[in-house]
């Protein structure tokens, strides 16, 4: 039964590689190497574990690590957006952003220590 | 040629940054779900920046890139120390492998 689990996902991993590699995606921007377009979609493919964890996860802890890599991937979508599109803008929302997911993510855990947020 | 190095950085990430989502799923406690992704997607988002970084050059998002590398260091870890000390406090057990704990040795 387990090695019918791994051999699933296995499966489905590289099914969804297959797509990503070979399938011809929808071409939202003007991207400068086609390589650069199946690194996006391999990122959101990342991401969706992410939301996956969110989700399902037991305890609040789980949610609580989950939204803080996501934070941390969301600076990796910035940086690759503001490649093909050639605007500087896209790496300020990256850095704002990971401010913001950094306090959040120190008040959660002040949240999961049973504190309030002002001690 | 500096394009060429920057796909190849911006590869890089992306497998650091699919591994340790994949361990975020796959491994059955929060230290270890904690332990697998930070520090992977930490290494592979600072690796595609470095990538955004050798696309543009001295320009003011390269420069931008490279202080998003140094803040991320720096709090990263911070943010993970945190929450799994947040996580023992609040009462999280550990896997019933799990070999010692010595956090709660040191209490």
């Amino acid at each position: 039964m387990k090695r019918l689990r791994w051999l699933i996902g296995l499966v489905t991993i590289i099914a969804i590689f297959a797509i990503i590699i070979f399938y011809p995606l929808p071409s939202l921007l003007e991207w400068q190497s086609p390589l650069l377009k199946h690194c996006f979609f391999v990122l959101f493919f990342a991401a969706t574990f992410c939301f996956w964890r969110i989700l399902k996860g037991p305890t609040p802890a789980d949610r609580a690590v989950a939204i803080d890599i996501l934070g941390i991937l969301v600076l990796g979508f910035c940086a690759i957006l503001g490649i093909p599109t050639g605007r500087d803008w896209y790496i300020d929302i990256g850095i704002a952003w990971a401010l913001q997911s950094f306090i959040s993510t120190l008040a959660l855990a002040k949240y999961l220590e049973g504190r309030n947020f002002d001690e | 040629m500096n394009e060429i190095i920057g796909i190849v950085f911006i590869i890089m990430g992306l497998v650091f940054d699919f591994l340790g989502c994949l361990g975020l799923v796959r491994l059955p406690d929060v230290y270890n779900r904690l332990q697998a992704s930070t520090k992977s997607v930490t290494l592979g988002t600072c690796s595609i920046l470095f990538g955004l970084f050798l696309f543009k050059g001295f320009t003011a998002a390269g420069i931008k890139a490279l202080l998003c590398i140094v803040f991320i260091i720096l709090t990263s870890p911070v943010s993970a120390h945190a929450l799994a000390r947040g996580a023992h406090k609040s009462g999280v057990k550990l896997w019933k492998k799990s070999v010692c704990d010595k956090y709660e040795e040191d209490k």
